[in-house]
C-alpha cells in the first residue's frame, strides 16, 4: 500500500497537481476573488492562446525536435489570414482554413530544413523565426490591422464558456487524441525515445517529421486566430517573445527537452501552475513587476528538483538492480 | 579510351583540389560569402559602400553583438547554452548605472570618482560572476538541460531587474563610461578594441589552456572526459561562470553605447548571437568551434547590415536576410560535406 503510494507521488503530473491544489488552498484563503467563476473563466481565457500553442510543442518535443517558429509562424498566418478576410469576406471555416494551411506549410518548410540538411532543430528553428517574423515587420511595416469584420470579433460564449477556452479545449483533447489513441502518437513517441530503433523499424521519419512541425505550424495558426478574436486586433509583434514563456509551461509540464517523455495533463498542469501563480499575486497585491522573479524561481526550482529526483532513482534502480 | 583517361585524371585532379582548401571547412564558406557580400554591395552602391565612414560604423557596430557572441560561444561549445547573457548582461549594467549615478557628484573629487568607478566595475562584475555561478551549479551538479537552467535564470535576472527599476531606464554617465563606447584609440573604436581584448582571450583558452581543452572535450563526450579524470562539473560551472564575465564586459559596452541601462535592452540580439556563433561554424551538439569563425561570421553579418542599409532597406528586411543566410549556410555546407564525402571515396576506389 505504502509502495502504491509513493509510486503515485512520484509521478511528475501529480506533484504538480498537489502544488497547483495547495496555491488554490493558499490564494483563495488570501482572497476571496480567487476562487470564483468570473476569475476562472478570465484565467482560463487569457491563458487559452499558450495552451494551444503548446500543444503543439508538447508534439514536437516529444519526436525529439525543439521548435521556436511556432510564435512567429502564428504572427504570419494571422496576419494573412486577416487581410483574405478583410479583403474577401470569409466565415469562421475559412478563418481558421486558411490560417492552419499557411502554418501547417510554414511547418512543413522546418521539418523538410531539418530533415534534409540534418541541421538541428534549436538552429533551423530560430533561423526561420528570424526570418518569418522579420518578413512579417518588413511587409506590415509594423501596422496593426483594426477594421476585422464584425463576425470575427463577435463575442462567441456557449453557456457563458468563451471560444477560446472553448478552441483551447477542443485542441487539448486532440493533442490527447492523437498522442494516446493514435498509430502516429505512438511511432512519434517512439522517434523521441530513440530515432535509430523507430528508423529500423520502418517508420517514415521525413513523412513523421513533416507532421509534427507541420502540427506545431498548425497549432500557432490556430493559437493566432483565436488571439486576434480575442484582443479585435491583429498587430504584428503581438505574439513576438511568446516562445519562450510557452516552452517553460511545457517543460514545467514534465516534457523532456531530449525526446520520448510528456504528456498533455503534464502541459496544462504547467500551464495552469504559471497562470495561477500570476493570477493570484495580482489578487493578493504583489505588484506585476514580480512576476518575472517569481516565474524565474517557479522554473528553477522545478526543473532542477525534477532532475535531482531523476538522478536519485537513477541511483536507486542501479542499487536495486545490484 | 579517351574517356576512361578523362574519368582517370579528373579522379586524380579532385582530391588536389580538395587539398588546396583550407582546413577549417567554415573559413572555405564564410570568406566566399563576404567577398560576395562586399562586391556586390560595392557594385550596388559604389560611393558610400566603400568609403572611410561606413568601415568607421561597422567597426562602431559590431562589438556589441560580438562580446555577446563569444558569451554564447563558450557554452555551445561546452554542449550547452546560455540563453540568460542579454538578462545577466542588462542586469550587470543596471548595477554599474544605479552606483554610478547615485554616487557621484559633480562637486566629487578626482579620487572619489575613481574609488566610485572601481566600485561599480567590482559590483557589475560580482553581478555577473554570481549569475554564472549559479547557473553552473545547477546545470552540472542537477544534471539539469541548461536550456531550461538558463531559461530560468533569465526569467529570474530579467525578473530582478525589472522589480528593482519597475521598467525604468538609468542614464546618464560620466564621460569614460561613454568613452568606451564611443572613443577610439589610435583611429580603432575603444569598444572594437574591447572585443578583440575579449576575443584574444576565448581564443587562448580554447585552444592553449586545459580548461578550453577540457570545455571542448565536455561537449564532444562528456562522459569520457569524466572517466578520463576531468572535473567537468567544475569545469561546466568555470563555463558559465565565464560566459557571464564577459556578459559584463558587453554590458560595458551596451552601457556606453545607449548612454543608458535598462531591464530590456538589446533582448533581440539573444538568438542572433547563437546564429553568429553557429554560422561562425560552432556546432550546436558542442565539441567545436573557433573564434576565428565567430569572427568571420560576424563580418559576414555586419557587412549584410550595413549594406542593406545603406540601400534604404529596414532593419527588419535585414534581419529576415540574416536569418535566410543562415538557412543559406546551413544548406551549403550540407552540400559540401557531400561532396566532400564523395570525394574521399572516390579516392579510395
Amino acid at each position: 500500500m505504502r509502495n502504491y503510494f509513493t509510486r503515485i507521488l512520484r509521478r511528475h503530473d501529480v506533484q504538480l497537481g498537489v502544488i497547483i491544489l495547495m496555491m488554490a488552498f493558499f490564494f483563495s484563503a488570501r482572497s476571496p476573488g480567487f476562487l470564483t467563476l468570473g476569475n476562472v473563466m478570465d484565467l482560463l481565457e487569457s491563458y487559452s492562446v499558450s495552451a494551444i500553442m503548446a500543444s503543439g510543442l508538447l508534439v514536437v518535443l516529444i519526436s525529439g525536435g525543439i521548435d521556436i517558429s511556432f510564435a512567429a509562424i502564428a504572427g504570419v498566418s494571422q496576419f494573412v489570414t486577416a487581410v483574405i478576410l478583410v479583403n474577401f469576406g470569409g466565415n469562421w471555416f475559412t478563418a481558421f482554413a486558411l490560417a492552419g494551411l499557411f502554418g501547417a506549410m510554414l511547418g512543413v518548410v522546418n521539418a523538410l530544413l531539418v530533415h534534409y540538411l540534418r541541421a538541428i532543430s534549436v538552429i533551423v528553428t530560430i533561423s526561420t523565426m528570424t526570418f518569418y517574423f522579420s518578413m512579417l515587420m518588413f511587409v506590415t511595416q509594423g501596422r496593426s490591422i483594426y477594421n476585422l469584420p464584425d463576425w470575427f470579433t463577435s463575442n462567441l460564449s456557449v453557456l457563458s464558456i468563451p471560444f477560446p477556452v472553448m478552441v483551447a479545449a477542443i485542441v487539448l483533447l486532440a493533442t490527447l487524441l492523437l498522442l494516446s489513441r493514435l498509430s502516429i502518437g505512438r511511432l512519434i513517441y517512439g522517434l523521441g525515445g530513440n530515432p535509430e530503433a523507430a528508423k529500423r523499424m520502418g517508420c517514415y521519419v521525413a513523412g513523421l517529421q513533416c507532421f509534427v512541425y507541420g502540427y506545431s505550424g498548425l497549432m500557432g495558426a490556430v493559437a493566432g486566430i483565436v488571439q486576434a478574436h480575442r484582443v479585435e486586433e491583429v498587430v504584428p509583434n503581438a505574439l513576438m517573445g511568446r516562445e519562450l514563456d510557452v516552452l517553460a509551461a511545457v517543460v514545467l509540464g514534465g516534457a523532456s527537452l531530449s525526446g520520448g517523455v510528456g504528456t498533455v495533463s503534464g502541459t496544462i498542469l504547467g500551464i495552469v501552475l504559471l497562470a495561477m501563480l500570476q493570477n493570484g499575486l495580482t489578487l493578493i497585491g504583489v505588484s506585476s513587476y514580480s512576476f518575472g522573479l517569481v516565474t524565474g524561481l517557479v522554473i528553477l526550482v522545478s526543473v532542477s528538483a525534477t532532475a535531482y529526483a531523476a538522478k536519485r532513482q537513477q541511483k536507486g534502480g542501479v542499487r536495486h538492480a545490484i | 579510351m579517351p574517356s576512361e583517361a578523362a574519368a582517370d585524371s579528373a579522379t586524380v585532379s579532385k582530391p588536389r583540389i580538395a587539398s588546396l582548401l583550407p582546413r577549417d571547412p567554415t573559413i572555405t564558406l564564410l570568406v566566399p560569402l563576404i567577398a560576395a557580400a562586399v562586391i556586390s554591395f560595392s557594385l550596388l552602391n559604389p560611393s558610400r559602400f566603400l568609403s572611410g565612414d561606413t568601415v568607421r560604423a561597422m567597426a562602431f557596430q559590431m562589438p556589441e553583438l560580438g562580446i555577446l557572441s563569444l558569451a554564447m560561444m563558450v557554452p555551445l561549445i561546452s554542449g550547452g547554452l546560455n540563453l540568460a547573457i542579454i538578462a545577466t548582461a542588462n542586469l550587470s549594467a543596471l548595477v554599474m548605472a544605479a552606483i554610478l549615478t547615485h554616487l557621484i557628484q559633480p562637486s566629487s573629487p578626482p579620487l572619489v570618482v575613481i574609488e566610485v568607478f572601481a566600485l561599480a566595475l567590482l559590483a557589475g562584475m560580482m553581478t555577473t560572476l554570481v549569475i554564472g555561478f549559479l547557473t553552473g551549479i545547477i546545470v552540472a551538479f542537477f544534471g539539469v538541460h541548461p536550456i531550461l537552467v538558463t531559461l530560468g535564470t533569465m526569467t529570474l535576472v530579467k525578473g530582478i531587474s525589472v522589480l528593482t527599476t519597475s521598467g525604468t531606464v538609468i542614464g546618464g554617465f560620466p564621460p569614460a563610461i561613454l568613452f568606451l563606447g564611443n572613443g577610439t584609440l589610435l583611429g580603432i573604436p575603444v569598444s572594437m578594441i574591447l572585443f578583440l581584448l575579449c576575443a584574444s582571450v576565448v581564443a587562448v583558452l580554447l585552444t592553449h589552456a586545459p580548461f578550453g581543452v577540457s570545455v571542448r572535450l565536455i561537449g564532444s563526450n562528456e562522459r569520457a572526459t569524466r572517466y578520463s579524470g576531468v572535473a567537468t562539473e567544475w569545469m561546466l560551472v568555470g563555463v558559465y561562470a565565464f560566459s557571464s564575465l564577459l556578459c559584463w564586459v558587453g554590458a560595458l559596452v551596451m552601457m556606453a553605447r545607449f548612454n543608458s541601462a535598462s531591464a530590456g535592452y538589446a533582448e533581440s540580439y539573444l538568438l542572433i548571437t547563437i546564429l553568429a556563433a553557429v554560422l561562425g561554424g560552432v556546432d550546436p551538439f558542442g565539441g567545436f568551434g573557433r573564434v576565428l569563425g565567430l569572427f568571420l561570421s560576424l563580418i559576414l553579418l555586419q557587412v549584410i547590415s550595413t549594406g542593406f542599409n545603406l540601400l534604404g532597406f529596414s532593419q527588419h528586411l535585414t534581419s529576415a536576410i540574416w536569418g535566410a543566410t543562415m538557412i543559406f549556410a546551413i544548406l551549403l555546407s550540407h552540400v559540401r560535406d557531400q561532396w566532400l564525402a564523395r570525394l574521399w571515396l572516390s579516392r579510395k576506389t
